[in-house]
């Protein structure tokens, strides 16, 4: 069911969620979270597609923000949609004028009551995401590194910015890496005495594991180029000879360790609606994150 | 071996992953393989939850290469799986897919078998780690896991590394017929495996809603306070099946109901349902609170009167005529074995004394439904006149197994408009939607503790025969006590279960 709503005001939208919720012999009952999109319009269409693909892991009410020209009369737009395909709701606010600068006042009437709030921004989050009148309002507040021009001055930035409750898809986006890193040194190994992480430039997962490791390990972890696709290669350098990890295809590993035959394992590049799943899964703050996000941003020192 | 400094228990993102193995798979051919086990092996590589170089050799009577089984496996996955299928993924498993063609009683199989392990380990790195999944019948136990022990597969050898690779032997209900059957299987295994190696799958426990039965008790306020014989009046758990025996007339004939699903599923549920709560999650602690609940669990002094079964007459189910249990192939005439079984049964705790907990099962019955619920005390004094609320219920929790998995609350509420009357109301809880790649079917979250070695969702042995104990009474009294009633298929049941209920004034659950 869609239902458009111009030139409207929240109180309209709120009895309009409701109605819609008793005609459609509430579909809605389950949801678990708010998700507050931060988008523009070029964007909103796949982040509000892949936050209602990941509601049907984590129902939801999907808050889409959509800012239009700041320099029109202050108006409200409003476009529900339920029953589409997955639990929940989804509401795009399309805010003209001043209005745009108080979104929050928009927003926060139209939030679930006694449920968790989400904010993400898909691109151009803010340098501190917590000091955002909308990020203010969430518990979990998910930027994305890899969108800005130069990701890793926004992990810089966003370090200096983090509060605990900070995470960025950057970070979500190297859990696969993360885990076969942790599950090969389960295995018996050698001292690790350092190593590096290779892939192409402007990767900040990257930046991010290569933090992660060096902090975990106490051992110096570089940071590699090559041509991509993303993370090719994670080196351990250990008292009995490398370990590495190398993907040079973005889709196969190959897992080398001295004195063994080589093992293959698929690690493939999810797309946004798992990364933004995972990102749900849990919305206590993410500590390890903090750490390699710090520990980068002293490291590179700007 | 030291903590590995990347693990964190804060870092929540990070998986379990198993860790190198080789899984042997006897019984490939079967059901549970095509449509369980080799998909949930698929799904778990697609997770990232299966170690590089895991490997998977079938072993069965077939004139198949690696290829043939390869292929096998292949459209098991495409036709099963629970994840969207990945080439990536997909090349992963099938390099690692080896066959052995076979008899269990062929020594020359059994010793190929060992070789292309050892060759595995070689080739792949898979640390000499195996587990051995019997999904065969019963009887086929004792030849596999004497080859077993002779081709020397069961006994682990130190690594060059110093490590002491691991052996685990998975086997499925039934563990037994009765308490003497299931103690000889275990003298058996035991013979060979250590108990803490030996992985009893009841599928059931792998479930998300079943697991959450502890959540809901232990990490909620709510419901501790009400959970006594103070507030429950009584407990109803349910497994009903639409289904009739179908093909399993050789497994199901002399069995029946109540050895197939009450000794395991449904007194497993009972445990959950009334345990205490365990020191901590661990599996000793949460299977020592199962077993002493399972200890204190009291069949009818009357089992004429306390027991009902029954079994399925032709008719009607879900819109098809369908025939009788005695006119379904491969079941004698005469035969006495139960398609439905219910009982009451009493905790001697002071948790629950005097709460009865009636358990029953069938086939044949109008859906296909399990799930636990405790009918709560009518309120002690209704301050309504006697028709506001003549359509007042007992208040019930009932925790929804499958399908539909959830939670509903029952209570009455104010009927809308100008007089005061109270109707039954339901609250829902449901699970979110199972097709996202984080909520695991039960057999993947099995077959990941088995690899990675994690006992708690394993019934042990003392709870096999525990539940044989409370079972078996039952059954040798109903051997001896003419035949089970006839209900027509598509009801719910025969009526001596609606007197067994109704003896105490109360009723069954609707199916």
């Amino acid at each position: 069911m869609m239902i458009d709503l111009t030139d409207t005001s929240t109180h309209a939208v709120r009895d309009a969620l409701t109605r819609a919720r008793d005609q459609m012999g509430g579909p809605t009952t389950g949801m678990v979270l708010n998700l507050i999109i931060m988008t523009d319009e070029s964007a909103q269409y796949d982040a509000v597609r892949a936050a209602t693909q990941a509601g049907r892991e984590h129902p939801c009410r999907v808050l889409g923000v959509i800012a239009r020209d700041p320099d029109a009369e202050s108006r409200l737009d409003a476009e529900i949609r339920t029953g589409e395909g997955a639990p929940g709701q989804t509401v795009l606010l399309r805010m003209y004028g001043p209005m745009g600068l108080h979104a929050d006042s928009v927003v926060t009437p139209l939030l679930v009551p006694d449920t968790p709030v989400v904010t993400w921004w898909p691109r151009n989050g803010p340098a501190v995401p917590s000091g955002d009148p909308l990020g203010m309002l969430a518990q979990r507040r998910v930027t994305d590194a890899a969108s800005a021009p130069d990701p890793g001055e926004a992990l810089v930035a966003l370090a200096v910015g983090y509060r605990p409750g900070d995470t960025d898809l950057s970070w979500t986006r190297a859990t696969p890496w993360r885990s076969l890193l942790a599950a090969t040194l389960d295995q018996q190994h050698g001292e690790i005495t350092g190593g590096s992480v290779t892939a192409e430039p402007r990767n900040p997962s990257a930046d991010l594991i290569a933090a992660w490791l060096s902090g975990r390990l106490g051992a110096p972890f570089t940071r590699d180029v090559s041509g991509g696709p993303g993370i090719t290669e994670v080196r351990f350098t250990t008292t009995d000879g490398d370990i590495t990890i190398t993907r040079p295809d973005g889709r196969t590993a190959t897992l080398s360790r001295p004195d063994q035959p080589d093992r293959r394992v698929a690690l493939h590049r999810r797309d946004t609606t798992d990364l933004l799943a995972e990102e749900l899964r849990r919305l206590n703050p993410d500590e390890v994150y903090g750490e390699a996000l710090t520990r980068f941003a002293a490291v590179t020192g700007r | 071996m030291t903590s590995n400094p990347l693990r964190d228990p804060r870092d929540r993102r990070i998986p379990r992953v198993a860790g190198p193995c080789v899984l042997v798979l006897f019984g490939v051919t079967g059901d549970l393989a095509g449509k369980k086990l080799l998909p949930a092996i698929y799904d778990l590589a697609n997770r990232g939850l299966l170690p590089p170089g895991f490997s998977l050799v079938g072993f069965a009577r077939r004139d198949w290469e690696d290829e043939d089984f390869a292929k096998i496996t292949h459209d098991a996955i495409k036709a099963h799986s629970r994840t969207p299928f990945r080439e990536a993924v997909w090349q992963q498993v099938s390099e690692g897919v080896r066959f052995v063609p076979g008899e269990f009683a062929d020594d020359a199989a059994f010793d190929r078998l060992a070789q292309t392990v050892r060759q595995l380990d070689a080739e792949r790195g898979t640390g000499g780690n195996y587990a051995f999944y019997l999904s065969i019948p019963p009887k086929a136990f004792p030849q596999v896991v004497g080859q077993l022990k002779r081709s020397g597969l069961s006994t682990p050898h130190v690594r060059p590394d110093g490590h002491l690779p691991w052996r685990r032997v998975v086997i499925e209900k039934p563990f037994g017929h009765d308490l003497a059957s299931a103690r000889e299987l275990n003298a058996m295994l035991d013979a060979v495996f250590p108990e803490s190696s030996i992985f009893r799958i009841d599928h059931y426990l792998g479930k998300e809603t079943v697991q959450n039965i502890l959540a809901l008790r232990f990490a909620n306020t709510l419901w501790e306070p009400i959970w006594n014989r103070g507030y429950v009046d009584h407990v109803q758990i349910t497994m009903a099946e639409d289904i009739g025996i179908g093909g399993r007339a050789g497994y199901y004939d002399g069995i029946g109901a109540a050895r197939d699903v009450i000794q395991n599923h449904l007194l497993q549920l009972l445990a959950l349902t009334a345990m205490e709560e365990p020191v901590s999650f661990d599996a000793s602690a949460l299977r020592l609170e199962k077993e002493k609940t399972l200890s204190a669990v009291k069949i009818p002094e009357d089992l004429a009167v306390g027991t009902a079964r029954g079994q399925y007459a032709a008719g009607w189910q879900g819109g098809i005529k369908v025939q009788g249990f005695l006119e379904e192939d491969g079941i004698p005439l005469d035969s006495i074995t139960e398609t439905y079984a219910a009982v009451r049964l009493e905790v001697d705790t002071r948790r629950w004394a005097g709460v009865p907990f009636y358990l029953r099962t069938g086939k044949r019955l109008p859906s296909r439904m399990t799930e636990l619920a405790l009918m709560f005390q009518r309120a002690p004094h209704l301050p309504f006149a006697a028709t506001d609320t003549g359509e007042l219920g007992q208040n019930a929790l009932v925790i929804r197994v499958q399908p539909d998995e959830g939670i509903t609350v029952r209570f009455g509420s104010k009927v809308p408009g100008s007089a005061m009357e109270v109707r039954d109301v339901n609250m829902d809880f449901a699970y979110g939607e199972s097709f996202t790649e984080s909520s695991p079917e039960a057999y993947e979250r099995l077959l990941l503790d088995v690899l990675i070695g994690d006992p708690p969702l394993f019934p042990r042995q003392e709870e096999v025969e525990l539940s044989w104990r409370i079972l078996d009474p039952i059954e040798d009294f109903w051997a001896t006590h003419g035949k089970p009633e006839q209900y027509p298929a598509g009801t719910a049941g025969p009526a001596s279960a609606d007197a067994l209920i109704a003896r105490d004034g109360r009723a069954w659950r609707r199916l």
